[in-house]
């Protein structure tokens, strides 16, 4: 399966359970669950997309239903501070070469806090409910605001 | 590079000392305690090891027994060697996080000083702590006086580290009467000692780098069931694993252990199945009853409480002419009968002789249990034997001040 940078790129997303018919005897000792398939060296320097992740890492693992609103983010505004992957507490905004690319809308859950830290002016990243396209968000993006003396 | 610690061929030790000797031979990683009485001098002892350079490792200081057990879990999941020690309210405390250990397959080694559970307050020991723990997946060894505290706790390590077991171990000695008394023991040297233990081999360590491993996932449902059967049929089959560590060990020192201690049973008619350090009470009482009165007494001793052994009490049973078998519990049953006289009962039942079963709960909090009161009750079994039914209430109380106290009666047609 191929996979890619955004949410977008179909990397095989599914909700894990008990849906292959594992025994007693198979399953893992104590729990312990691998992150990637045989060794890796220098994880942290390898892009999530290229790294070879097991099923049993939250990579392949969505939680998109946990979330009622979503940050919707403005490319055309947005100045490439990096203050939202900083606080993201799920890692889930995706940058590369210190540019923002977008959501990873497979393992926000919502909370808002990239919004909430986002310093431009308008701001960058909003808050919308799951039901509206991005595209309509985006067409009715708040004007910048005057300050006020 | 950790210096030896000089010791001579027999050292006057209690079996808190003891203990705490073979955790530095063991040349534990991480310790995390919180200090009870009566078990504080075993953590105590390998604190000053460290700060004197006997050991290369660290002693985390922690708010409580829960947090003891936590970090002791954290370090072994990062690959380390550990172990601390607890009595009563600690072990209470820990019990929440000792079912972590076990489910997660850490094998900890847990020095436990057997006390009295609160209310009321109680520092003296019985077995309600060492009960407490008989569900939470960990092997529970059981030492009767400072020598086998000392030669256990090195056989712990062996047999939950083995790599078929990975499952963390107890190793029970009874408050004051062991770990209180100085008693003649005779240890290894260190070099030996370690040898016997061998360098810790981790699994699933988390300070392997090149491979993150996560434990201690979250399960529902869906694999709960799997996980917790697998853990059992390790627990189960750690069996042959104790044995074959208990024969290397008496290849070393010449000192034999075996899950199931028995005492004179070939020729007894009746038998006391206890634990702790009222073997050596009850062994002393059957050999002047013996003499005195040509009564053929028998003492059978698990020393091995989990996995609890089936199969070797039905051997001892088996072999055995055994009309009537006593099981002394030393914890407040709590409205059943006795651990012990469940599990001995559940054996017994199996067997084609099926002997008469009887229950005593004795020495609570500490009460004495004396030559004379073991004669007393080796004596009442003798008179049910030739009766050939039980000839009082099946539970009683030994020791107990008052009217006499005893619950369900046999029924006969």
């Amino acid at each position: 399966m191929s996979r890619g940078v955004l949410s977008t790129d179909k990397r095989g997303m599914r909700e894990l359970g008990a849906e292959e018919k594992v025994g007693w005897d198979a399953v893992t000792q104590g729990v312990a669950l691998y992150s990637f398939e045989g060794e890796t060296k220098g994880a942290a320097f390898i892009k999530p997309e290229e790294r070879a992740y097991t099923d049993f890492n939250s990579y392949t693992a969505t939680v998109a239903s946990w979330r009622v609103v979503k940050p919707v983010y403005n490319r055309d505004i947005c100045i490439d501070c990096q203050n939202c992957w900083v606080w993201c507490p799920d890692v889930s905004i995706i940058s590369r070469d210190k540019q923002m690319l977008g959501i990873d809308y497979d393992h926000c859950k919502g909370c808002g806090v990239c919004v909430e830290v986002c310093p431009t002016n308008p701001k960058s990243l909003l808050m919308f409910s799951e039901a509206i396209e991005n595209d309509t968000a985006l067409s009715g993006w708040p004007e910048k605001k005057k300050k006020e003396k | 590079m950790a210096k030896e610690f000089e010791l001579n061929e027999v050292e006057v030790w209690d079996g808190n000392y003891a203990t705490s000797q073979a955790l530095r031979q063991a040349q534990i990683d991480v310790v995390a305690a919180y200090p009870i009485t009566p078990s504080t001098p075993i953590v105590e002892g390998y604190g000053s090891y460290v700060a004197n350079g006997y050991i290369d490792g660290e002693f985390v200081m922690v708010e409580s027994e829960h947090a003891a057990m936590s970090g002791c879990i954290g370090a072994a999941a990062a690959g380390g060697r550990v172990a601390t020690a607890t009595s009563s309210q600690g072990f209470a405390l820990m019990a929440e996080v000792l079912y972590q250990a076990s489910g997660m397959r850490l094998p900890i080694v847990l020095t436990v000083v057997n006390r009295a559970l609160a209310s009321p307050l109680n520092v003296r020991g019985d077995h309600a702590d060492m009960y407490l723990g008989r569900d939470s997946g960990w092997i529970q060894m059981d030492a009767f006086n400072a020598q086998e505290a000392y030669d256990l706790a090195l056989c712990a390590f062996r047999i939950g580290e083995n790599h078929a077991v990975r499952l963390p171990v107890m190793m029970h000695q009874d408050g004051f009467t062991t770990s209180h008394k100085a008693q003649n023991v005779y240890p290894l040297q260190d070099s030996v000692a370690y040898k016997f233990v061998g360098d810790y081999k981790p699994v699933d360590e988390m300070l392997d780098f090149s491979r993150p491993v996560t434990h201690g996932a979250q399960t529902e449902e869906d694999w709960h069931f799997e996980h917790k059967a697998k853990q059992h049929k390790a627990l189960m089959d750690s069996r042959s694993v104790i044995d074959e560590v208990l024969v290397e060990f008496k290849t070393l020192t010449g000192r034999e252990y075996k899950r199931v201690e028995s005492y004179m049973m070939e020729d007894a008619e009746v038998a006391l199945v206890l634990l702790g350090s009222s073997v050596e009470t009850a062994v002393l009482a059957a050999k002047q009853l013996r003499e005195e009165e040509g009564i053929k007494v028998g003492i059978i001793a698990p020393r091995c409480f989990r996995p609890f052994p089936y199969d070797l009490v039905r051997d001892v049973i088996e072999n055995s002419p055994v009309k009537t078998l006593c099981c002394l519990d030393k914890s407040s049953p709590g409205g059943a009968m006795g651990a012990l006289f469940n599990e001995v009962s559940a054996a017994a039942y199996s067997t084609g002789t099926r002997p008469l079963m009887t229950n005593y709960i004795y020495g609570l909090g500490g009460r004495d249990f004396a030559v004379d009161e073991a004669k007393r009750i080796m004596k009442e079994q003798k008179a049910h034997a030739d009766a050939g039914h039980i000839t009082t209430e099946i539970q009683q109380f030994s020791g107990l001040r008052g009217p006499k106290l005893g619950f369900f009666e046999t029924r006969r047609s």
